[in-house]
């Protein structure tokens, strides 16, 4: 339907874009068009380039070379500051917002029309009060909010770069109606999402990244899921698990859980035992156990208490009443130190709470082998690199970055997180999140790495907020609602419809209507 | 960068491979990556201004001096680098520095192990001090070493007023020490320096606590959910900070034979200043104890050079100080590009 627009009608036009940091190039030549009224999405594996070519369209880096052309027009994006002028407005996973100051403050503080961002907001359907500090709202608010700021400013591009990453479906929802009466105006949105069902949804074009280069720019209703996967891995898609051409977002799920695992983990060991974990506000007595060998899977909304839940069995907080076993002995973790030292380790949320953006991959591996004074002698050079070795091998990560890992893409930045405790060795490995802005391949590896770990003894809790996931990688699943554990169930019984229902803290069943 | 005629130009040499850099960058770039080659170039082009501005300066003897002049600069670098790395910086370093050079000429009297004992106990227990504010009180670096410095500061006021009742002597040894030379031309405090440098190197290079400092500097949150016990790291750094400026005031006091009030005063920004010269970052996280050795050595020649052009020491104040400003312009700005 909108195959008749011609190159001139354009209205955005990058053309030939590059960006190099150092010897590592992360975007070799990208050219991309998005038309008037169009949603586009801009799809690839992480590592493709995307989040350098949105840093690019919004004045945060500028590119070593190429052309972007807003409306026919030559635009230089020198800052963040000068992309509204040409037009473009952006949404980030993060909301740019000083969590200091009251809603009304912050608006005030960009500029931004208060009475449009006001209308947006009811557009949405949300009563968000401009006397709240920012800091005391729910994330997925301060997202909403963001984004009503930025439709207020009238963009001729929206750009919106993985809004919907743990976004609550009802959320989700309405960022779409928006995104629809947004393209009836004639106006364009980029949509950069690792969700294809979502991308398939509400998008028209997608323009394929894929290492550091644009593959392909397809018409999305013509397309079936297994193409744009297939465009987005290239080669790779094909050598790796064959079988699978799918995302876990979409279709079959054949390599979900054996049914005979979660009989043979019930007679394994407890490996971690909590029982009426509270902590004030969060969490509402938690009690539960883990077994070796098995994957248990927490599923939550955004803010129904597992940040405190993580935080709590991994001493970064501590709990307010409660106790943690771990391996039958009690753990009372002052520290994250005391708890990795009985065996719990975190893989956390946020890469940047992780990582050593400016120290290699190997000693980003290493780093959990310094933790005491008497290992502060010399180094085995040789046996740190044996152990960050095998890891990195296992974890297949790309190495062409490693000397900062600043310079990573995101999934391999994540594998290196997951990699330090592989190294490092432990017990129980408590990870939140950790497929999260991640690509299908990476993701994939990771799924796969947690039940080779599952099955080599170890126990691992898993939060995600992509519920396709907890059928696909667990044994067994508890929700968590306001705090409180709401339902358990096997994996098998864990369909997407039931979870979504638990989560909402509907425990009993209902007809689905 | 705005995109370059001269990267566009070119035909693509490959996939992967990088392009041709405009080289302003490029110039930059070697500066982050080699910083250790560029500096060294750095100081041979400032040794052969200086010979061209005053014949005969590239003489053994002349670089024996500097030498001399810049190992107690390179020992209160030292500290200030292990500080900086970790992302604060120690402020107090010269007024410790003062304070053991006092400690030796006012105890020189009752034996010169003694002197040194109390001198450099006096730097371990300002470095705890400092250390235990830091790592387990958590007061800002700056705070918590300007503090430190004014409260030096004021006792060594306070003390300079009973030592003028006795005489206060520097001991032979530690004048020889602080001035000597061996072998003709290798000057003694060149070989307290040396051996420390050595310990400093591989010590941040190939030991546990050497990769705890950088990990700390680049990222103390991820420090602590990796089980590193940040605090300690912390104390640890103060308290060798505390110890390298002890050191460093006895090498001082023995080139001078005498203390006074303001003796390392003038150190404090060089120490900054050989630190941001030898690349560490300003945030913590990169750089190291190579980069500040050739900044100390570059400060002491340019300080020579400034000298031979009868620049006041107001002069070289302000020129050290806009170094400092300049180059932390720079780093910022490369940050910022990244």
């Amino acid at each position: 339907m909108r195959r008749h627009l011609t190159p001139a009608m354009n209205l955005l036009e990058v053309r030939g874009v590059s960006k190099r940091y150092g010897a590592v190039v992360a975007l070799r030549s990208a050219s991309l068009t998005v038309a008037p009224a169009e949603v586009h999405a801009l799809l690839g594996a992480n590592g493709a380039g995307k989040s350098t070519l949105v840093k690019i369209l919004t004045g945060v880096i500028r590119p070593d070379a190429g052309t972007i052309e807003m409306g026919g027009r030559p635009v230089h994006l020198t800052s963040p500051a000068s992309a509204p002028g040409a037009g473009l407005a952006a949404v980030f996973q993060d909301p740019s917002l000083v969590p200091d100051l009251t809603v009304r403050q912050n608006l005030r503080l960009t500029g931004a029309d208060s009475a449009a961002v006001r209308r947006w907001l009811a557009a949405m359907d949300l009563r968000v009060d401009e006397d709240d500090l920012v800091g005391d709202l729910p994330l997925p608010l301060l997202r909403m909010l963001d984004l009503a700021r930025a439709l207020a400013r009238e963009p001729r591009l929206l750009i919106l770069d993985e809004i919907t990453a743990a976004l609550p479906a009802d959320l989700v929802e309405r960022v779409f109606l928006v995104i629809r009466q947004w393209r009836e105006h004639g106006r364009s949105v980029l949509f950069i999402s690792h969700r294809l069902v979502e991308v398939r949804t509400i998008c028209d074009r997608a323009t394929v990244l894929r290492d550091g280069a644009d593959v392909g720019t397809l018409t999305l209703a013509e397309r079936t899921e297994q193409h744009i996967v297939a465009l987005m891995l290239g080669p790779m898609a094909t050598s790796d698990d064959a079988p699978c051409p799918v995302g876990p977002d979409t279709g079959p799920q054949p390599e979900a859980a054996a049914p005979d695992r979660a009989s043979a983990a019930s007679e394994a060991r407890l490996l971690l035992e909590a029982r009426g974990l509270a902590m004030s506000g969060a969490l509402r007595g938690v009690s539960f156990s883990l077994r070796a060998g098995e994957i248990l899977g927490i599923a939550a909304l955004e803010g129904q208490g597992q940040d405190a839940l993580f935080d709590c069995l991994a001493g970064n907080r501590r709990a307010d009443a409660g106790e943690i076993r771990v391996a039958g002995r009690v753990l009372a973790p002052r520290s994250p130190y005391d708890a990795i030292r009985a065996g719990v380790v975190l893989v956390p949320a946020d890469r940047a709470h992780a990582l050593l953006p400016q120290r290699s991959a190997r000693e980003n591996i290493a780093l959990p082998l310094y933790n005491r004074a008497t290992r502060w002698g010399l180094i085995d050079l040789r046996g740190e690199g044996t152990r960050a070795g095998a890891a990195i091998a296992r974890l297949a990560i790309d190495t062409r970055a490693q000397r900062q890992v600043r310079r990573m893409s995101g999934g391999n930045q994540q594998k290196v997180v997951v990699a330090r405790w592989v190294a490092a060795g432990f017990r129980v490995v408590l990870c939140f999140d950790p497929t999260r802005g991640i690509d299908v391949g990476t993701k994939r590896q990771i799924h796969r790495l947690l039940r080779d770990l599952a099955g080599a003894g170890a126990a691992v809790l898993l939060f995600t907020s992509e519920l396709p996931e907890i059928a696909l990688v667990c044994d067994r699943v508890l929700a968590l609602y306001e705090g409180r554990i709401v339902h358990e169930l096997p994996a098998q019984a864990a369909d997407e419809a039931t979870l979504l229902r638990l989560v909402h803290g509907l425990v009993r069943e209902e007809p689905v209507g | 960068m705005t995109p370059s005629p001269a990267a566009t130009d070119r035909p693509d040499t490959g996939a992967l491979r990088p392009r041709p850099a405009v080289r302003w960058s490029a110039a930059r770039r070697s500066l982050a990556d080699r910083p250790a080659l560029t500096l060294a170039g750095i100081l041979v082009l400032l040794l052969a201004a200086t010979d061209a501005v005053s014949p005969g300066f590239v003489t053994p003897h002349q670089l024996s001096t500097t030498l001399l002049y810049a190992a107690p600069l390179g020992a209160l670098a030292a500290g200030q680098t292990l500080a900086m790395l970790t992302g604060g910086i120690d402020l107090s370093v010269s007024a410790t520095a003062t304070a053991a050079a006092y400690l030796i000429a006012g105890l020189g009297a009752q034996g010169t192990p003694r002197a040194l004992a109390v001198a450099l106990a006096l730097g371990l227990v300002v470095g705890m001090t400092n250390g235990i504010g830091i790592g387990i009180f958590r007061v800002q670096p700056l705070i918590m070493t300007l503090g430190m410095a004014g409260v030096l500061g004021g006792a060594l006021t306070l003390a300079s007023l009973t030592f003028t009742n006795g005489v206060p002597v520097v001991p032979d040894a530690v004048h020889e020490l602080g001035s000597g030379t061996v072998l003709g031309y290798l000057p003694l405090n060149t070989l307290v320096w040396a051996p420390l440098a050595v310990v400093l190197l591989v010590g941040l290079a190939r030991s546990g606590l050497g990769r705890a400092i950088y990990a700390v500097g680049d990222n103390p949150l991820a420090c602590r959910l990796a089980g590193v016990r940040v605090w300690q790291v912390l104390l640890v750094t103060y308290v060798l900070g505390g110890v390298l400026s002890a050191i460093a005031g006895i090498l001082l006091v023995g080139y001078t034979n005498a203390a006074d009030l303001n003796l390392a005063t003038p150190y404090l920004l060089q120490s900054v200043a050989a630190v941001v010269i030898g690349g560490t970052s300003i945030l913590g996280g990169s750089g190291g104890y190579a980069g500040t050795i050739l900044g100390a050595l570059i400060l002491t020649v340019l300080d020579s050079l400034l000298t031979i052009l009868n620049v006041s020491q107001a002069g070289k104040q302000m020129l050290y100080g806009a170094i400092v400003l300049g180059l932390a312009w720079i780093y910022a700005r490369t940050a910022l590009v990244e």
